[in-house]
């Protein structure tokens, strides 16, 4: 499902974030990416979803090489994966149903259907009640749980998470970990960058650790 | 409703809520719109009411004529025979006669000159014809002038196309007056849409990144603004609109009254409504353009 051959990445001037990275997740695994801060983490994820292009080697999604992708490609491979972001891009002159909203309207949705779809995947991480209040009133962990269910309520197959626990105090982490397990319970591929293994240990089935670009 | 429709009818209301968003804004580039367009829709009102005046639709705003007057000796059988000849040029497509007493009755009319003539000892206007030519260029005519003024007992020919060349060529320079200002503030127009769109795709900087980020193509990041630009563009031309019907409602009552001055009726009429249609078209296409010129712009950087 997912493929990493020898991907590096590299900033000016000369700095490489990735390098030689290789490995691979099949479909309804569930995988850690570790390392410290720093160690090219978010840079894989964002690879992945052609936010970035790799400097050599290649990225393949469900086949597609995603670093060849033409620019207008772009749009129809992001909608088949769920981003949840470490700074989660909420956006705040918007209300909860609203922010999850976006990606179906996006997409095409009839209103009518995405009102249904909004409201299962506020009910799945626990905001249903919510849905009318804009993100400022939310807490740090509803804001997470707001973010995990715009990220999934297109249905994709690949969601991906960047440390979507950090910030978080303990008992909230628990929780929206186990929301990332309900997912992966239900055959939804699932990476997760985060310096917390232990939270997610349980489902996990890969763990990768990076450390200065390169994988150990 | 398909998707298309959906998405279309999302940007239209998106549009009409950003402009409602900030109201003072709104109007005051709305204004700014209206009035750069309402010059040149107040200069075609003027120019469509010129052509009304001089009696003619379109180009032909009046034919030139010869006209040509008898000696005073000359009798009647000698006119007949002159109107015959006349009657037989190529390039005569009609001839009418006035005659010397017709004259004289229609100058009595005239209030001013009813005194004058009645102290006038006898008649003192000949025949006359008045010839219209097929052919209404300067050349032919001219020739035509040239031919009769050597016939006999033909005292004057005079043509009159003077006036009407004259005529022509104000009404040109108007016309090319109102073209200029559409061309001129017609870019003013796409300039002021481009200020503003450049200020919108700013203003919405955060949702057009997570848009992008959430997989939006980019005609459904693009369509919004481009309806934002056309319907600002649609609704200052509407503001043009008001003004110069305004305009002619207020000069409507003066411009009667100095027609009257001069023994004229004259009615301003309002800009027609082919031309408000047109006016429309051009400001909403116009705000298309800047919209469509300021994106493109935008996704260079």
């Amino acid at each position: 499902m997912i493929r990493f051959e020898h991907v590096a990445r590299r900033y000016p001037p000369g700095i490489d974030a990735l390098a030689d990275v290789s490995f691979e997740v099949a479909s309804g695994e569930m995988v850690l990416l570790g390392g410290h801060s720093g160690a090219g983490k978010t840079t894989l994820l964002k690879l992945l979803a052609a936010i970035e292009r790799p400097t050599s080697g290649t990225v393949l999604v469900n086949g597609q090489n995603v670093g060849a992708l033409k620019r207008a490609a772009i749009p129809y491979l992001r909608r088949k994966l769920g981003l949840v972001f470490q700074d989660q891009k909420l956006l705040f002159d918007r209300n909860a149903f609203e922010n999850v909203m976006l990606p179906l309207a996006i997409a095409g949705f009839s209103p009518k259907e995405s009102a249904k779809r909004v409201r299962a995947a506020l009910d799945k991480v626990g905001l249903l009640a919510r849905e009318k209040a804009l993100p400022i009133a939310l807490s740090g962990g509803e804001q997470q749980r707001l973010a995990i269910a715009r990220a999934v309520v297109g249905r994709p197959g690949i969601l991906l998470a960047d440390e979507p626990t950090a910030h978080l105090d303990p008992d909230t982490a628990k929780d929206v970990a186990a929301i990332f397990h309900d997912f992966h319970q239900v055959g939804v591929t699932v990476l997760i960058a985060t310096y917390d293994d232990a939270l997610f240990a349980a489902g996990a089935s890969q763990r990768l650790r990076l450390s200065h670009g390169r994988l150990s | 409703m398909n998707a298309w429709l959906v998405q279309h009818l999302k940007a239209f209301t998106w549009a009409l809520r950003r402009l409602a968003a900030a109201p003072v804004n709104s109007l005051l580039s709305l204004l700014a719109i209206g009035i750069a367009l309402a010059l040149p829709a107040g200069g075609q009102m003027l120019l469509g009411n010129a052509l009304q005046f001089v009696g003619g639709s379109g180009n032909h705003t009046a034919t030139p004529q010869i006209s040509l007057f008898l000696a005073l000796d000359a009798d009647r059988k000698t006119a007949d025979g002159i109107a015959a000849r006349l009657k037989n040029l190529a390039n005569a497509k009609e001839v009418r006669f006035v005659s010397r007493e017709e004259a004289l009755k229609r100058m009595q009319a005239n209030e001013g000159l009813a005194d004058v003539i009645a102290a006038l000892p006898k008649n003192p206007f000949p025949d006359a014809f008045v010839v219209e030519p097929r052919d209404e260029s300067p050349a032919a005519t001219e020739s035509m002038r040239e031919e009769i003024s050597h016939w006999a007992k033909v005292e004057h020919v005079q043509l009159d196309s003077a006036w009407v060349r004259r005529l022509d060529a104000m009404l040109k320079l108007g016309r090319i007056g109102v073209a200029m200002l559409t061309l001129l503030l017609g870019l003013g127009l796409v300039a002021i849409t481009f200020t503003t769109i450049r200020l919108q795709v700013l203003a919405q900087r955060a949702e057009i990144e997570v848009s992008r980020l959430l997989g939006a193509a980019e005609s459904f990041i693009r369509r919004p603004f481009y309806y934002f630009g056309a319907l600002q563009g649609l609704a200052g031309g509407a503001v043009a609109w008001l003004i110069v019907s305004a305009m002619t409602a207020v000069l409507a009552g003066p411009v009667a009254d100095l027609a009257q001055l001069y023994n004229a009726s004259v009615t301003l009429m309002p800009l027609a409504t082919s031309d408000a249609l047109l006016l429309l078209l051009l400001a909403g296409s116009l705000g298309w353009l800047g919209a469509a010129l300021s994106l493109g712009q935008h996704s260079q950087n």
